[in-house]
Protein backbone atom coordinates (compact mmCIF):
# COMPACT_ATOMS: atom_id res chain seq x y z
CA UNK A 1 0.00 0.00 0.00
CA UNK A 2 1.43 3.22 -0.95
CA UNK A 3 0.24 7.01 0.78
CA UNK A 4 -1.68 9.31 -2.10
CA UNK A 5 0.04 11.74 -3.95
CA UNK A 6 -0.82 15.41 -2.74
CA UNK A 7 1.83 17.84 -4.10
CA UNK A 8 0.58 20.31 -6.67
CA UNK A 9 1.55 23.38 -8.03
CA UNK A 10 1.60 27.10 -5.87
CA UNK A 11 -0.85 28.22 -8.59
CA UNK A 12 -3.47 25.30 -8.91
CA UNK A 13 -3.78 25.41 -4.60
CA UNK A 14 -4.36 28.94 -4.58
CA UNK A 15 -6.93 28.87 -7.52
CA UNK A 16 -9.01 26.26 -5.39
CA UNK A 17 -9.87 29.75 -3.45
CA UNK A 18 -13.03 30.38 -4.10
CA UNK A 19 -14.78 34.12 -3.68
CA UNK A 20 -15.54 35.29 -0.56
CA UNK A 21 -13.55 32.77 1.28
CA UNK A 22 -13.19 32.81 5.13
CA UNK A 23 -9.39 31.50 5.27
CA UNK A 24 -7.14 30.83 8.23
CA UNK A 25 -3.33 32.06 7.71
CA UNK A 26 -1.06 30.56 10.11
CA UNK A 27 1.87 32.53 11.77
CA UNK A 28 2.44 34.30 14.49
CA UNK A 29 4.71 37.68 12.73
CA UNK A 30 6.66 36.69 10.75
CA UNK A 31 7.57 32.77 11.67
CA UNK A 32 5.01 30.65 10.24
CA UNK A 33 3.27 32.86 8.27
CA UNK A 34 3.01 31.10 4.49
CA UNK A 35 3.92 34.69 2.59
CA UNK A 36 4.54 32.80 -0.42
CA UNK A 37 0.26 31.66 -0.42
CA UNK A 38 -0.32 34.72 0.71
CA UNK A 39 1.73 36.39 -2.63
CA UNK A 40 -0.51 34.13 -4.88
CA UNK A 41 -3.45 34.91 -3.06
CA UNK A 42 -3.41 38.24 -4.26
CA UNK A 43 -2.03 37.95 -7.46
CA UNK A 44 -5.00 35.78 -8.11
CA UNK A 45 -7.01 38.50 -6.57
CA UNK A 46 -9.93 36.46 -4.83
CA UNK A 47 -11.76 39.41 -2.96
CA UNK A 48 -14.56 39.55 -0.07
CA UNK A 49 -12.54 37.18 2.30
CA UNK A 50 -12.68 36.56 5.36
CA UNK A 51 -9.28 36.46 6.98
CA UNK A 52 -8.48 34.44 10.48
CA UNK A 53 -4.69 35.18 11.77
CA UNK A 54 -2.72 36.08 14.61
CA UNK A 55 -2.13 39.22 14.14
CA UNK A 56 -2.50 41.57 10.78
CA UNK A 57 1.73 41.17 9.70
CA UNK A 58 3.70 44.43 9.11
CA UNK A 59 3.02 46.81 6.70
CA UNK A 60 4.01 45.65 3.13
CA UNK A 61 4.10 41.74 4.37
CA UNK A 62 2.22 38.54 4.69
CA UNK A 63 -1.80 39.76 4.80
CA UNK A 64 -0.96 43.55 4.94
CA UNK A 65 -0.76 42.66 0.69
CA UNK A 66 -4.57 41.27 0.14
CA UNK A 67 -5.85 44.17 2.90
CA UNK A 68 -3.86 46.76 0.43
CA UNK A 69 -5.41 45.22 -2.73
CA UNK A 70 -9.11 45.37 -1.31
CA UNK A 71 -9.47 41.52 -1.58
CA UNK A 72 -10.37 41.39 2.68
CA UNK A 73 -13.78 42.09 3.66
CA UNK A 74 -13.06 41.14 7.10
CA UNK A 75 -10.21 39.82 10.24
CA UNK A 76 -10.27 38.28 13.23
CA UNK A 77 -7.16 38.58 14.81
CA UNK A 78 -5.99 38.77 18.67
CA UNK A 79 -4.12 42.05 17.57
CA UNK A 80 -3.23 44.36 14.82
CA UNK A 81 -0.72 46.85 16.31
CA UNK A 82 2.30 46.06 14.32
CA UNK A 83 0.53 47.00 11.09
CA UNK A 84 -0.19 50.83 11.07
CA UNK A 85 -2.17 50.03 7.53
CA UNK A 86 -4.67 47.64 9.04
CA UNK A 87 -5.45 50.00 12.07
CA UNK A 88 -6.11 52.56 9.20
CA UNK A 89 -8.03 50.50 7.38
CA UNK A 90 -10.40 49.10 10.55
CA UNK A 91 -10.60 53.37 11.91
CA UNK A 92 -11.83 53.83 8.11
CA UNK A 93 -14.48 51.03 8.04
CA UNK A 94 -12.89 49.63 4.98
CA UNK A 95 -12.06 46.54 7.09
CA UNK A 96 -14.37 44.89 9.77
CA UNK A 97 -12.69 43.55 12.74
CA UNK A 98 -13.60 40.97 15.03
CA UNK A 99 -10.81 40.87 18.15
CA UNK A 100 -10.61 37.55 20.00
CA UNK A 101 -8.38 36.71 23.09
CA UNK A 102 -5.04 35.08 21.53
CA UNK A 103 -5.91 31.12 23.40
CA UNK A 104 -8.82 31.70 23.03
CA UNK A 105 -8.72 32.01 19.29
CA UNK A 106 -6.63 29.10 18.99
CA UNK A 107 -8.91 27.22 21.11
CA UNK A 108 -11.98 27.98 18.80
CA UNK A 109 -10.19 27.07 16.03
CA UNK A 110 -8.82 23.81 17.56
CA UNK A 111 -12.70 23.17 18.44
CA UNK A 112 -13.48 23.99 14.81
CA UNK A 113 -10.63 21.37 13.75
CA UNK A 114 -12.26 18.70 16.22
CA UNK A 115 -15.62 18.71 15.17
CA UNK A 116 -16.91 20.74 18.08
CA UNK A 117 -19.46 23.19 17.92
CA UNK A 118 -18.55 25.55 20.59
CA UNK A 119 -16.60 25.88 23.98
CA UNK A 120 -17.02 27.33 27.21
CA UNK A 121 -14.88 29.96 28.64
CA UNK A 122 -14.30 32.97 31.39
CA UNK A 123 -11.93 34.86 29.62
CA UNK A 124 -13.12 38.11 28.87
CA UNK A 125 -16.10 37.58 30.45
CA UNK A 126 -15.84 41.27 33.23
CA UNK A 127 -14.20 43.31 29.54
CA UNK A 128 -15.81 44.41 26.51
CA UNK A 129 -14.81 41.16 24.73
CA UNK A 130 -18.15 39.55 26.09
CA UNK A 131 -20.41 42.28 24.59
CA UNK A 132 -23.24 40.21 22.42
CA UNK A 133 -21.68 36.54 23.80
CA UNK A 134 -24.10 33.48 24.93
CA UNK A 135 -23.25 33.11 28.61
CA UNK A 136 -24.49 30.06 29.87
CA UNK A 137 -24.08 28.98 33.40
CA UNK A 138 -21.59 25.89 34.10
CA UNK A 139 -21.01 24.39 37.35
CA UNK A 140 -22.81 27.51 39.22
CA UNK A 141 -20.55 29.85 37.20
CA UNK A 142 -20.61 32.26 34.74
CA UNK A 143 -19.17 31.44 30.73
CA UNK A 144 -19.40 32.52 27.49
CA UNK A 145 -19.91 30.54 24.67
CA UNK A 146 -17.30 30.75 21.93
CA UNK A 147 -18.59 29.16 18.72
CA UNK A 148 -15.69 26.82 17.13
CA UNK A 149 -14.26 27.95 14.08
CA UNK A 150 -14.05 26.08 10.90
CA UNK A 151 -13.12 27.81 7.50
CA UNK A 152 -13.46 27.07 3.51
CA UNK A 153 -9.43 27.10 3.80
CA UNK A 154 -6.14 26.98 5.63
CA UNK A 155 -3.28 28.43 4.16
CA UNK A 156 0.03 26.85 6.49
CA UNK A 157 3.43 27.05 6.78
CA UNK A 158 5.75 24.16 7.53
CA UNK A 159 9.13 23.45 7.57
CA UNK A 160 8.99 19.89 6.13
CA UNK A 161 6.23 17.85 4.44
CA UNK A 162 6.01 14.75 2.71
CA UNK A 163 3.64 13.92 -0.37
CA UNK A 164 1.04 12.82 1.54
CA UNK A 165 0.99 16.27 3.46
CA UNK A 166 2.74 15.27 6.81
CA UNK A 167 4.01 18.38 8.33
CA UNK A 168 6.62 19.34 10.58
CA UNK A 169 6.87 22.91 12.02
CA UNK A 170 9.91 25.09 13.28
CA UNK A 171 11.01 26.49 16.42
CA UNK A 172 8.13 29.45 17.28
CA UNK A 173 7.19 28.89 13.78
CA UNK A 174 4.30 26.13 14.95
CA UNK A 175 2.14 28.72 16.62
CA UNK A 176 -1.66 28.55 14.87
CA UNK A 177 -0.19 26.46 12.29
CA UNK A 178 -1.13 22.67 13.70
CA UNK A 179 -4.22 24.29 14.84
CA UNK A 180 -5.35 25.63 11.70
CA UNK A 181 -4.74 22.66 9.65
CA UNK A 182 -7.01 20.86 11.24
CA UNK A 183 -9.94 23.00 10.88
CA UNK A 184 -10.43 23.71 7.40
CA UNK A 185 -12.52 21.95 4.04
CA UNK A 186 -9.43 22.88 2.16
CA UNK A 187 -6.12 22.64 3.59
CA UNK A 188 -3.39 23.90 1.55
CA UNK A 189 0.34 23.79 3.04
CA UNK A 190 3.58 25.15 1.90
CA UNK A 191 6.68 23.69 2.89
CA UNK A 192 9.81 24.56 2.56
CA UNK A 193 11.30 21.01 2.15
CA UNK A 194 9.49 18.29 0.66
CA UNK A 195 10.95 14.71 1.32
CA UNK A 196 9.90 11.61 0.19
CA UNK A 197 7.12 9.31 1.59
CA UNK A 198 9.13 7.93 4.85
CA UNK A 199 11.36 11.11 5.19
CA UNK A 200 9.29 12.81 7.63
CA UNK A 201 9.49 10.29 10.33
CA UNK A 202 6.33 9.24 11.65
CA UNK A 203 7.18 10.32 15.34
CA UNK A 204 8.45 13.56 13.65
CA UNK A 205 5.36 14.60 12.53
CA UNK A 206 3.22 17.04 13.67
CA UNK A 207 0.25 17.23 11.67
CA UNK A 208 -0.86 14.20 9.89
CA UNK A 209 -1.53 14.03 6.12
CA UNK A 210 -5.00 13.14 6.24
CA UNK A 211 -5.67 16.52 7.61
CA UNK A 212 -4.18 18.33 4.61
CA UNK A 213 -5.43 18.65 0.76
CA UNK A 214 -2.74 19.91 -0.97
CA UNK A 215 1.25 20.88 -0.34
CA UNK A 216 3.11 22.87 -2.18
CA UNK A 217 7.23 23.33 -2.36
CA UNK A 218 8.74 26.71 -2.03
CA UNK A 219 11.31 26.85 -4.74
CA UNK A 220 13.12 29.66 -2.57
CA UNK A 221 12.36 31.61 0.11
CA UNK A 222 11.32 35.17 -0.56
CA UNK A 223 12.87 38.35 1.79
CA UNK A 224 9.58 38.08 3.57
CA UNK A 225 10.55 35.02 5.69
CA UNK A 226 13.95 36.76 6.60
CA UNK A 227 14.68 38.39 9.39
CA UNK A 228 13.18 41.87 10.03
CA UNK A 229 15.62 44.52 11.03
CA UNK A 230 13.70 47.23 13.04
CA UNK B 1 16.49 54.13 31.21
CA UNK B 2 16.46 56.65 33.45
CA UNK B 3 18.12 55.92 37.00
CA UNK B 4 14.32 55.59 38.31
CA UNK B 5 13.44 53.26 36.02
CA UNK B 6 16.26 50.94 36.16
CA UNK B 7 16.14 50.87 40.01
CA UNK B 8 11.81 50.00 39.62
CA UNK B 9 13.12 46.87 37.18
CA UNK B 10 15.69 45.63 39.18
CA UNK B 11 12.81 46.14 42.21
CA UNK B 12 10.54 44.37 40.05
CA UNK B 13 13.01 41.53 39.16
CA UNK B 14 13.15 40.56 43.26
CA UNK B 15 8.92 39.45 42.48
CA UNK B 16 10.90 36.60 40.65
CA UNK B 17 11.14 33.84 42.68
CA UNK B 18 13.45 30.17 41.90
CA UNK B 19 11.22 27.23 40.69
CA UNK B 20 8.47 29.55 38.99
CA UNK B 21 7.01 30.11 35.89
CA UNK B 22 6.64 33.34 34.40
CA UNK B 23 5.41 35.81 31.25
CA UNK B 24 6.80 38.95 30.90
CA UNK B 25 4.86 41.38 28.98
CA UNK B 26 5.95 43.13 26.24
CA UNK B 27 8.21 46.36 26.41
CA UNK B 28 9.74 47.56 30.07
CA UNK B 29 8.42 43.90 31.55
CA UNK B 30 10.92 42.33 29.60
CA UNK B 31 13.90 44.03 30.99
CA UNK B 32 13.94 42.35 34.32
CA UNK B 33 15.81 39.33 32.88
CA UNK B 34 18.56 41.58 32.53
CA UNK B 35 18.91 41.94 36.19
CA UNK B 36 18.69 37.91 37.32
CA UNK B 37 21.76 36.07 37.75
CA UNK B 38 22.41 34.17 34.45
CA UNK B 39 22.15 30.71 36.53
CA UNK B 40 19.02 32.19 38.29
CA UNK B 41 16.60 28.86 38.06
CA UNK B 42 13.46 30.29 36.76
CA UNK B 43 11.34 29.06 33.18
CA UNK B 44 10.28 31.94 31.16
CA UNK B 45 7.32 31.37 29.00
CA UNK B 46 6.29 33.44 26.05
CA UNK B 47 2.43 33.74 24.05
CA UNK B 48 3.75 32.32 20.90
CA UNK B 49 5.13 29.31 21.73
CA UNK B 50 8.15 28.76 24.04
CA UNK B 51 9.02 27.69 27.44
CA UNK B 52 13.07 28.23 28.40
CA UNK B 53 13.85 31.81 27.14
CA UNK B 54 17.46 32.40 25.80
CA UNK B 55 18.93 35.40 25.44
CA UNK B 56 17.94 37.68 22.66
CA UNK B 57 20.36 37.59 19.41
CA UNK B 58 21.81 40.63 17.11
CA UNK B 59 19.93 40.50 13.95
CA UNK B 60 23.42 38.26 12.62
CA UNK B 61 23.36 35.56 15.05
CA UNK B 62 19.33 35.26 14.84
CA UNK B 63 17.26 32.13 13.68
CA UNK B 64 14.58 33.54 11.69
CA UNK B 65 12.14 31.36 13.39
CA UNK B 66 12.51 31.96 16.70
CA UNK B 67 11.46 35.15 18.44
CA UNK B 68 9.02 36.19 21.63
CA UNK B 69 5.64 37.54 21.46
CA UNK B 70 7.29 41.02 21.45
CA UNK B 71 8.96 40.35 18.04
CA UNK B 72 12.53 39.95 19.56
CA UNK B 73 14.60 37.35 18.03
CA UNK B 74 15.29 35.06 21.16
CA UNK B 75 17.33 32.22 21.43
CA UNK B 76 17.06 28.52 23.35
CA UNK B 77 18.37 27.37 26.59
CA UNK B 78 18.61 23.75 27.68
CA UNK B 79 15.66 22.37 28.11
CA UNK B 80 13.82 24.90 26.10
CA UNK B 81 10.46 23.58 24.84
CA UNK B 82 8.27 24.62 21.65
CA UNK B 83 4.56 24.49 21.22
CA UNK B 84 1.25 25.63 19.67
CA UNK B 85 -0.60 28.32 20.82
CA UNK B 86 -3.31 25.95 22.55
CA UNK B 87 -0.73 24.67 24.70
CA UNK B 88 0.72 27.81 25.46
CA UNK B 89 -2.40 29.50 26.32
CA UNK B 90 -3.16 26.01 28.29
CA UNK B 91 -0.35 26.64 30.52
CA UNK B 92 -1.76 30.34 31.04
CA UNK B 93 -5.43 29.63 31.82
CA UNK B 94 -4.35 25.92 34.09
CA UNK B 95 -2.71 27.83 36.88
CA UNK B 96 0.56 27.06 35.51
CA UNK B 97 1.82 30.42 35.28
CA UNK B 98 3.06 31.52 38.58
CA UNK B 99 3.49 35.06 37.75
CA UNK B 100 3.26 37.33 34.34
CA UNK B 101 4.12 41.33 35.07
CA UNK B 102 2.28 43.42 32.64
CA UNK B 103 2.67 47.35 32.03
CA UNK B 104 -0.55 49.66 32.49
CA UNK B 105 -2.49 52.29 31.45
CA UNK B 106 -4.71 52.56 34.69
CA UNK B 107 -4.86 50.28 37.99
CA UNK B 108 -7.90 51.05 40.05
CA UNK B 109 -7.66 50.71 43.78
CA UNK B 110 -9.52 47.41 43.79
CA UNK B 111 -6.84 45.75 41.38
CA UNK B 112 -8.49 46.31 38.45
CA UNK B 113 -6.54 46.38 35.42
CA UNK B 114 -6.55 48.55 31.70
CA UNK B 115 -3.92 47.80 29.35
CA UNK B 116 -5.42 47.41 26.14
CA UNK B 117 -7.46 49.62 24.59
CA UNK B 118 -8.07 53.88 24.62
CA UNK B 119 -11.10 54.03 22.40
CA UNK B 120 -10.89 56.40 19.72
CA UNK B 121 -7.11 56.55 20.05
CA UNK B 122 -5.73 53.31 20.33
CA UNK B 123 -7.23 50.24 19.59
CA UNK B 124 -4.76 47.38 18.68
CA UNK B 125 -6.63 44.26 20.01
CA UNK B 126 -5.47 42.66 23.42
CA UNK B 127 -3.29 40.04 22.22
CA UNK B 128 -3.00 37.45 25.20
CA UNK B 129 -3.14 39.97 27.63
CA UNK B 130 -6.46 38.98 28.98
CA UNK B 131 -5.55 35.64 29.52
CA UNK B 132 -2.51 36.36 31.41
CA UNK B 133 -4.34 39.25 33.62
CA UNK B 134 -7.49 37.18 34.20
CA UNK B 135 -5.61 33.74 34.83
CA UNK B 136 -2.12 34.08 36.38
CA UNK B 137 -1.89 33.10 39.35
CA UNK B 138 -0.28 36.42 40.54
CA UNK B 139 -0.43 39.55 38.41
CA UNK B 140 2.02 42.31 38.86
CA UNK B 141 2.28 45.73 37.05
CA UNK B 142 5.05 47.21 36.37
CA UNK B 143 4.76 51.22 35.21
CA UNK B 144 5.56 54.81 35.46
CA UNK B 145 3.63 56.11 38.03
CA UNK B 146 1.99 59.03 35.99
CA UNK B 147 0.71 59.00 31.92
CA UNK B 148 3.13 60.86 29.71
CA UNK B 149 0.65 64.12 30.46
CA UNK B 150 1.80 63.47 34.09
CA UNK B 151 -2.20 62.31 34.71
CA UNK B 152 -2.09 59.20 37.90
CA UNK B 153 -2.55 55.95 36.69
CA UNK B 154 -3.14 54.40 40.22
CA UNK B 155 -6.91 55.41 39.97
CA UNK B 156 -10.21 55.00 42.24
CA UNK B 157 -11.61 53.24 39.44
CA UNK B 158 -10.27 52.38 35.71
CA UNK B 159 -11.79 54.88 32.92
CA UNK B 160 -10.51 52.72 30.11
CA UNK B 161 -12.21 49.30 28.83
CA UNK B 162 -10.65 46.47 31.24
CA UNK B 163 -7.93 43.90 30.81
CA UNK B 164 -9.60 41.98 33.66
CA UNK B 165 -11.04 42.64 37.22
CA UNK B 166 -9.42 42.70 40.51
CA UNK B 167 -6.46 40.89 39.64
CA UNK B 168 -3.47 43.47 40.38
CA UNK B 169 -1.38 42.42 43.33
CA UNK B 170 1.52 44.92 43.32
CA UNK B 171 2.33 47.86 41.54
CA UNK B 172 5.92 48.87 40.65
CA UNK B 173 6.50 52.16 39.47
CA UNK B 174 8.89 54.65 39.34
CA UNK B 175 8.14 56.17 42.64
CA UNK B 176 7.14 53.33 44.74
CA UNK B 177 6.21 49.86 45.17
CA UNK B 178 2.72 49.27 46.05
CA UNK B 179 0.44 46.93 46.84
CA UNK B 180 -3.34 46.18 46.11
CA UNK B 181 -5.43 45.32 49.44
CA UNK B 182 -8.57 44.82 50.41
CA UNK B 183 -8.63 48.46 51.48
CA UNK B 184 -7.46 49.76 48.33
CA UNK B 185 -3.45 50.80 47.73
CA UNK B 186 -0.90 50.42 50.30
CA UNK B 187 2.95 52.03 49.88
CA UNK B 188 5.61 48.89 50.29
CA UNK B 189 8.51 51.22 49.72
CA UNK B 190 9.44 54.31 48.07
CA UNK B 191 12.15 55.27 45.36
CA UNK B 192 15.07 56.91 46.61
CA UNK B 193 14.43 60.82 46.49
CA UNK B 194 10.48 60.40 46.37
CA UNK B 195 8.41 62.49 49.13
CA UNK B 196 5.60 61.44 50.75
CA UNK B 197 3.71 64.05 49.65
CA UNK B 198 4.71 63.62 46.05
CA UNK B 199 3.69 60.07 45.64
CA UNK B 200 0.20 61.47 47.30
CA UNK B 201 0.30 64.05 44.63
CA UNK B 202 1.26 61.71 41.76
CA UNK B 203 -1.46 58.48 43.11
CA UNK B 204 -5.44 59.48 42.08
CA UNK B 205 -6.74 57.25 44.77
CA UNK B 206 -6.23 56.98 48.59
CA UNK B 207 -2.70 55.15 49.65
CA UNK B 208 -1.89 53.89 52.86
CA UNK B 209 1.11 54.64 54.31
CA UNK B 210 3.19 52.07 56.63
CA UNK B 211 3.66 53.26 60.34
CA UNK B 212 7.57 54.11 60.94
CA UNK B 213 10.05 54.13 58.35
CA UNK B 214 9.45 53.79 54.80
CA UNK B 215 12.22 51.32 53.06
CA UNK B 216 13.20 52.74 50.04
CA UNK B 217 14.73 51.22 46.47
Amino acid sequence: MKLPNKSTTLEEAVAAIPQGATVLVGGFGVPGTPFTLLRELARQDQRELVLVKNDANEAGMGIDHLIAAGQVRKLIVTHLGLNANAIAAMNEGKIEVEFCAQGILAERIRAGGAGLGAILTDIGIDTELAKGKQVVEMEGRPMLVEPALRADVALVHATTADPFGNLAYAATARNFNPLMAMAAKQVIAETETLVPLGGLAADAVETPGAFVDQVVELSELSQEYGIVRR
Amino acid sequence: MSDARSRMVARAAREIAPGMVVNLGIGLPTKVVNYLPADFPVCLHSENGLTGIGPTLPHDKADRNLIDAGGAYVSTIPGSAFFDSAVSFALVRSGRLDLTLLGAFEIAQNGDLANWKIPGKFSPGAGGAIELAQKARRVVVMTTHCDRKGNPKLLEACTLPLTAKGRVARIYSDMAVVDVTPEGFALVELAEGVSLPELREATGAPIAIPAGDIPTF
